[in-house]
């Protein structure tokens, strides 16, 4: 104790820490399941970096080419890069590499669904309000770069799937107009594959895109902290405060354990199941490939929607190639990103409101959002089944033809099927809440009335519960009204005509006064 | 600061329910008079461990059994370190070691995450507490601060109002970058990329090879229904860009029965026999074209599904490629080996913009 306060004392006097402590250490965060989706990605980017940082001790990026000499057998006296031979040999020639190389790729697996699904949970509860866009912003940042660096580190190892990875990279670049073969001439440093990429790559994958990436994270954390913590609706909780577990003790050991937990769980996974067995594929040749080849889960919805296009698509226009069957998909996808990336400053013009919003809403009190994330759910959903086409055709006896026209309809017709069934959905159980909030649920009793009649007795809420059914925000279309110099903008009318579309179907918060008047 | 709150004596933290009106706009949000008030914080339920001594002394034990447990686990990855070498030619020992290496770390670290959550849950003080929200802007009298700061320092330096030291900074500035980006030519070196995306190692009298042993193809050995992946003679012997010439020159041979083959007039003699010879390079972005489909002379691109039928000059009949493979002439030589008339007569591969120029 005597030296605990000595330590504390002596840093404090050099770093007036103890500011930081008073100001964070009892800061309160609120609880729920889905707040936990943050906190795995930054795990597992621990866990990521953990185990990178001991692969980069034995991994060699050189695409010299060497003759195969280690002790997997099969490929004995096989040509190869450099870079292959040392995967290798970090899988069969280092105790725990193997282990390590699976971490590796099982956290990055993770890392990549674990922002998604964080993602998705901010999107539905609204969460990304103000004053919280500048956090989706870099979070959408943070989700794009995960996706690059995982891109580049299945690039790696130089195997033969990794190498039709860039070989399929290079063929989209080169579709670029204008620029696409002087693009992938600089990019590979000679014509595909040459010799510099794997080195090019190594150094985006260990210290450019991961630099970018901590300092994104810092900057997530800072502003999550100066926002605080969303809360769901709940007795008590107000858009004024903040309810829940101080850091200092209970959040640091939930979080601390929590840590704990999903790097043991990766561990766990990474010594039970194999993941990217390179020694089975090979060295890259631009000449094999065998069927049935999946890229990692995230990278699916990109190479399904290259996998939609219909035929024919190219035009030649004064001799200069246009591949639209590359450029759509190119196009699209970044279009589709990009809406991702701007929704809440559309959303905020829509609703031109302009207070700070600290209640995660329920996804059915925002139905048009809800509906509209589920649209893209579905769009994202439709190209990252046409990535396994041809498994699901093989897997269940169709022709590849059926299954791309049936994935073809549902990313195009999908998404709007999504969006109706869902605004329906959503309204549905706001009438359901409305009902409960006001008559109570069926307590699945039945009495019989003296009368002889039977009747089901309805189980009143108490105040406490109501709240959570009766707390949320309510939106109404915008009336166009002239401005001062008597005029109705264009820009205007749009925002009446987006928010009428946000807003026209609307179910209101049950009031006091229907309360007492039911009560009565 | 926070502050506890329990529900039942909630004078306080009842308070703390209460809305504080923002000024800002609600833009189209309604906002209504007679909403249900926020009821205040319901009455906190105590754990079992709150309660029960008894409980609470079990819980301690659980959770520093678990902190041992990890302690065991630490200590036995390290044993399975030691006691599960890899040994050269048993692929078996890979996977012990992998194995128990792996549980042994997971216990250690399972140990203790759970033992930590456990001891939160279970143990430390339970009560939620409240901590006030503050608006994110900074006060009125703090901006007002931000833009005295902001206008000293432009009063000082003369930022507006010298013009022209500040236009050419900001000239400056833009031009800094400029030698940046020119360093990045040397990525490629200085030939042009295009001539060389137009030319392969085929030319007039090279032999069709096996790929990847190099050995010559008689065109008797081509039987009907058979495919050949091919590469040209002396690829395998190339000092340097071996991979990058087999990327553009890999060829698929087959033969079909000549009442299947569809041939366009002036492509005649470009094929030996009802041997024809298409670049395996797809022409879609570039993946080899490797699935040979006998019955229907069908190839599939196993990337993205593109399919071509080789009986009808290998047109695209599904997926997303837009061209047909391009066709290498052959015919034999004097000893009966396979051999290109000529390059390909177009790129191969992917498109690119100056690809028809
Ligand atoms: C500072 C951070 C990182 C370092 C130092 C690092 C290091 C490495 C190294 C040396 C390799 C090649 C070794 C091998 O494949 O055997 C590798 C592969 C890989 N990396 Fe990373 N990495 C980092 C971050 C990431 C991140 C953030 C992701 C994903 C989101 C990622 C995904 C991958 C994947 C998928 C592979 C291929 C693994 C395999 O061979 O199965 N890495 N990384
Ligand atoms: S590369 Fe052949 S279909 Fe895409």
């Amino acid at each position: 104790m005597r030296f605990t306060g000595w330590a504390a004392n002596y840093i404090d006097e050099r770093t007036s820490a103890s500011t930081a402590v008073k100001t964070l250490g009892r800061k309160i965060f609120p609880d729920h399941w889905s707040f936990m989706l943050g906190e795995v990605a930054l795990y597992s980017f621990v866990v990521i970096l953990l185990s990178g940082t001991f692969l980069t001790f034995f991994f060699d990026p050189s695409m010299t080419e060497v003759e195969y000499e280690g002790s997997y057998v099969p490929l004995q006296g096989i040509p190869m890069s450099v870079a292959y031979h040392s995967s290798l040999d970090i899988s069969f020639e280092i105790r725990g590499g193997l282990l390590m190389r699976q971490v590796h790729h099982w956290a990055a697996l993770l890392f990549v669904a674990s922002i998604a699904l964080h993602m998705l949970r901010v999107f539905f509860t609204g969460a990304f309000r103000k004053p919280r866009e500048l956090n989706w912003v870099i979070g959408f940042l943070l989700f794009v770069l995960a996706m690059a660096l995982g891109f580049t580190g299945y690039s790696l190892p130089d195997d033969l799937l990794s190498g039709n990875g860039l070989r399929i990279i290079d063929g989209m670049i080169k579709a670029v107009p204008v620029a696409g073969a002087w693009i992938s001439y600089l990019l590979f440093g000679d014509e595909f594959p040459g010799t510099d990429i794997i080195p090019r790559l190594y150094v985006l994958h260990i210290l450019l895109l991961p630099a970018i990436l901590v300092a994104l994270i810092g900057a997530h954390m800072v502003l999550l902290i100066v926002n605080k913590h969303t809360q769901f609706a709940g007795p008590g909780r107000t858009n004024d405060n903040v309810v829940g577990a101080p850091v200092m003790p209970v959040f640091a050991a939930k979080a601390g354990g929590f840590f704990f937990l999903v790097f043991g769980v990766i561990v766990l996974i990474a010594s039970l199941f194999t993941i990217n067995p390179i020694w089975n594929y090979g060295p890259y040749d631009p000449s094999p490939v065998s069927a049935g080849t999946q890229p990692d889960w995230y990278i699916g919805f990109a190479d399904g929607a290259l996998r939609l296009i219909p035929p024919h698509l190219e035009t030649v226009i004064f001799g200069y190639t246009w591949s639209w069957n590359v450029l759509i998909p190119l196009v699209g996808l970044l279009v589709f990103l990009a809406a991702a990336a701007v929704y809440p400053f559309l959303e905020a013009w829509v609703t031109g409101d302009k207070r700070e919003h600290h209640i995660a809403e329920r996804p059915r009190n925002n139905p048009t959002r809800t509906a509209i994330g589920a649209a893209g759910v579905t769009f994202y959903a439709g190209l990252w089944a046409a990535a396994s086409s041809d498994l699901i055709a093989t897997h269940f006896r169709l022709s590849i033809e059926g299954v791309i026209h049936a994935l073809q309809f549902v990313t195009v017709v999908g998404p709007f099927i999504a969006y109706f069934v869902t605004k329906r959905v959503c309204l549905a159980l706001m009438r359901k809440d409305r009902e409960i909030a006001l008559h109570g649920y069926e307590s699945g009793r039945i009495v019989r009335l003296p009368g002889g009649e039977y009747i089901e007795v309805h189980e009143q809420l108490d105040d406490y519960e109501r709240w959570r059914l009766v707390s949320y925000e309510e939106y109404q279309p915008l009336m166009v009204r002239p401005d001062a110099r008597g005029r109705i903008t264009a820009r205007q009318r749009v925002r009446a005509g987006l928010s009428r579309w946000f807003f026209e179907d609307r179910i209101s918060p049950v009031t006091q006064k229907e309360l007492e008047s039911q009560r009565h | 600061m926070a502050d506890v709150h329990d529900g039942a004596t909630s004078g306080e933290a009842a308070e703390t329910a209460v809305e504080k009106h923002s000024s800002a706009s609600p833009g189209v949000a309604v906002e209504r008079a007679d909403r249900i008030a926020n009821p205040g914080f319901p009455p906190e339920r105590l754990r079992v461990t709150d309660t029960d001594p008894a409980k609470e002394k079990a819980a301690e034990r659980t959770v520093s059994g678990l902190f041992l447990m990890s302690v065991v686990g630490s200590i036995l990855a390290v044993v399975a370190y030691v006691a599960f070498p890899i040994v050269e030619g048993q692929p078996e020992t890979i996977r012990l070691n992998n194995l128990f290496l792996g549980l042994g770390i997971t216990l250690g670290l399972l140990g203790i995450g759970i033992g930590a959550v456990h001891w939160s849950k279970a143990l430390m003080h339970g009560h939620e507490l409240v901590e006030q929200r503050h608006p994110t802007r900074g006060s009125d009298e703090t901006r007002a601060k931000a833009v005295e700061v902001f206008q000293a320092g432009n009063k000082e330096s003369g930022f507006t109002r010298r013009s022209l030291v500040r236009n050419t900074l900001i000239g400056a500035l833009v031009a800094t970058p400029i030698p940046a980006i020119a360093i990045f030519r040397d990525l490629a070196p200085a030939e042009d990329p295009v001539a060389l995306l137009k030319h392969t190692m085929w030319d007039e009298g090279v032999r069709l090879t096996r790929d990847p042993s190099g050995t010559p193809i008689k065109a008797s050995e081509v039987t009907i229904g058979s495919a050949f992946h091919v590469i040209p003679e002396g690829l395998t012997e190339l000092e340097s860009h071996k991979l990058e010439e087999k990327a553009k020159a890999a060829v698929l041979l087959m033969r079909l029965p000549l009442d299947r083959l569809n041939e366009r007039e002036d492509r005649k003699d470009w094929s030996y026999d009802g041997i024809v010879a298409y670049s395996k390079i797809c022409t879609h972005v570039g993946c080899p074209v490797a699935l040979y489909e006998q019955q229907t002379h069908h190839l599939l691109c196993p990337c993205h599904q593109s399919e071509f039928d080789v009986a009808n000059h290998a047109e695209v009949i599904f997926g997303p490629a837009a061209r047909p493979l391009p066709q290498l002439p052959i015919t034999v030589d004097e000893e009966g080996y396979l051999v290109a008339k000529s390059d390909f007569t177009e790129p191969v591969g992917p498109s690119f913009w100056e690809r028809a120029l």
